[in-house]
């Protein structure tokens, strides 16, 4: 499989801005990628993007310029971001085109999120008993596994303060002022065991990438490509647990983040051990210490001594979420997954600022949504 | 309280005692609730009315209405959770009668039929007495 590499990556501030349509920051965004690869608009000969809830990304060649580009939108909800990157890599693997854009973008009010059962194939008693509630899912996955696998509340607590802690330290970041432990713990509930810091909000933001074939990094002379070691994408398999479901089966199977990272772990030729810093999703505290052991980093119920030990803290072993993740920046649907890429790829640069992880070489990012689907993206220097 | 329309058909029998209809999916035995409208792939059956506590939170904030067709104001947090009913299936249920600070996992609870939003609706409540132990 032919090499595709990651030139250029730009990022427009994730957080609230008020008058600022999402497609405005996708162009922001897609601006300061190819700025950053230093190509011009004119040079890209494929483009992927798209948004959950903030307009059409092809409606971009309005201000980015009437080229004739070929621009696809993509809408894969939570892994919009995650699909598009796949879809350029392949684009490129297939020889359609050695210069591809990639932009995510969303805007989401305060309170958005606001689904229907019908939407969902589910009957409307399940929204009128009041349990067409994303926030009860999560609480629910994560009370089965903190009893299976002895999570404790303060760790769930630890994890939010990390975020909050590392969002200070990244300029694209909405929440930007650390937040102690007591704070955490003590603040309103909203699903039992998970108070208002430990879950994540709607946001808005937006992130471009430039992907670019091996012979075009060396035709332009790239001085530090991050090369796309794997990209995958799986869906949810028997067994798993979903946001939205009425009944499980007895017999539990695995999640579709542990398909997708096995599948990119294969892909890559690397495994865990390889991996100098991840972003995984963290819509709430839990799931990020759930997507530990998922992603296979930990056997399940490790993530209690690794988080009290601060492995997962820059400096630590394996520091996770480095610029907060979706607690401190928020979840603007279709960017966050490529928020993560923009992430790993400032930290194999040597560009992070006072968040780099020294000497990493190997990145790993883990988008997981509704209605159940996860996508693993692996880079390297 | 039988007097008032069931929230949806199908969902449960009245009993005595009451129990959710789930769907048997006819080739691979494998049990789901609701029974999908699916005759063909599944056919109905009664649930076991008893089960454990398998997770729980409680909704600490008003959910939107609509969807959500019970009192928002004043919004009463309430508790929900899946059951797990032996040999059929984890079910998603409101858990009524369960003070907040003595939920746990692999609480024994039984069906109830509720009133709710001027219809019926279903819950679990706390079971007293050991399960599968009747008597003495």
């Amino acid at each position: 499989m032919s090499d595709v590499a990651i030139i250029g990556a730009g990022i427009h501030p994730f957080g609230r801005h008020d008058g600022v349509p999402g497609l405005r920051q996708g162009v922001v965004a897609a601006r300061a990628a190819l700025a950053d690869a230093g190509v011009a608009w004119s040079d890209i000969e494929i483009a992927f993007g798209g948004s959950a809830a903030a307009g059409n990304a092809d409606t971009m060649v309005t201000e980015l310029g009437l080229t004739g580009v070929p621009f696809l939108n993509v809408a894969n909800g939570c892994a919009t971001g995650g699909s598009a990157l796949f879809s350029a890599a392949a684009a490129i693997r297939a020889g359609m085109a050695d210069l591809a854009l990639v932009v995510g973008f969303d805007k989401h009010p305060r309170g958005a999120f606001d689904p229907k059962p019908a939407d969902w194939g589910l009957p409307d008693w399940y929204g009128e008993v009041g349990l067409m509630l994303t926030t009860q899912f999560f609480a629910l996955k994560l009370r089965r596994y903190m009893e299976t696998y002895g999570i404790s509340t303060r760790t769930l607590g630890l994890v939010a303060e990390k975020a909050f802690a590392n969002g200070a330290l990244a300029p694209h970041a909405w929440r930007r002022t650390p937040l102690d432990l007591e704070t955490i713990l003590s603040a309103p509930m909203v699903n039992d065991p998970l108070t208002r810091y430990m879950f994540c909000q709607p946001a808005e933001g937006a992130v471009g990438l430039v992907l670019a074939s091996a012979r075009k990094v060396r035709e332009l002379g790239v001085a530090c490509p991050v090369w796309l070691r794997a990209t995958a994408v799986r869906t949810r398999p028997q067994g798993s647990f979903e946001v939205f479901s009425p009944s499980l089966d007895l017999e539990r199977g695995v999640s579709p983040t542990v398909l997708a990272s096995r599948a990119a772990f294969e892909e890559a030729g690397l495994g865990p051990e390889d991996v100098s810093v991840a972003q995984l999703q963290d819509t709430e505290s839990g799931a990020e210490i759930m997507h530990m052991a998922e992603n296979g980093f930990c056997a399940d119920g490790a993530q209690e001594a690794w988080i009290a030990e601060g492995r997962t803290r820059i400096g630590g072993k394996l520091p996770i979420n480095t610029d907060g993740g979706c607690l401190a920046c928020g979840e603007p649907i279709g960017a966050s997954g490529l928020r993560q890429v923009y992430e790993n790829v400032q930290q194999l640069k040597g560009t992070a600022g006072a968040r780099q992880v020294e000497g990493a070489r190997v990145a790993y990012s883990h988008v997981y949504g509704a209605p159940g689907l996860s996508a693993v993206t692996i880079l390297s220097l | 309280m039988s007097d008032l329309a069931p929230i949806a058909p199908g969902l449960f029998d009245p009993g005595p005692p009451p129990a959710l209809i789930g769907g048997r999916d006819k080739a691979s035995g494998r049990i789901v609730f609701p029974c999908p409208p699916d005759p063909d792939r599944f056919e109905p059956v009664r649930l076991p009315s008893e089960g454990r506590i398998w997770s729980w939170t409680v909704q600490r904030f008003p959910p939107k209405s609509p969807p959500y067709a019970g009192p928002v104001d004043p919004f009463e947090p309430f508790a929900i959770g899946y059951v797990e009913l032996a040999g059929a299936a984890i079910v998603e249920s409101r858990l009524e009668g369960f003070a907040f600070d003595e939920l746990a996992v692999g609480l024994p609870c039984r069906l109830v039929l509720v009133p709710f939003a001027g219809r019926l609706s279903f819950a679990f409540a706390p079971l007293t007495e050991r399960l599968e132990e009747h008597g003495s």
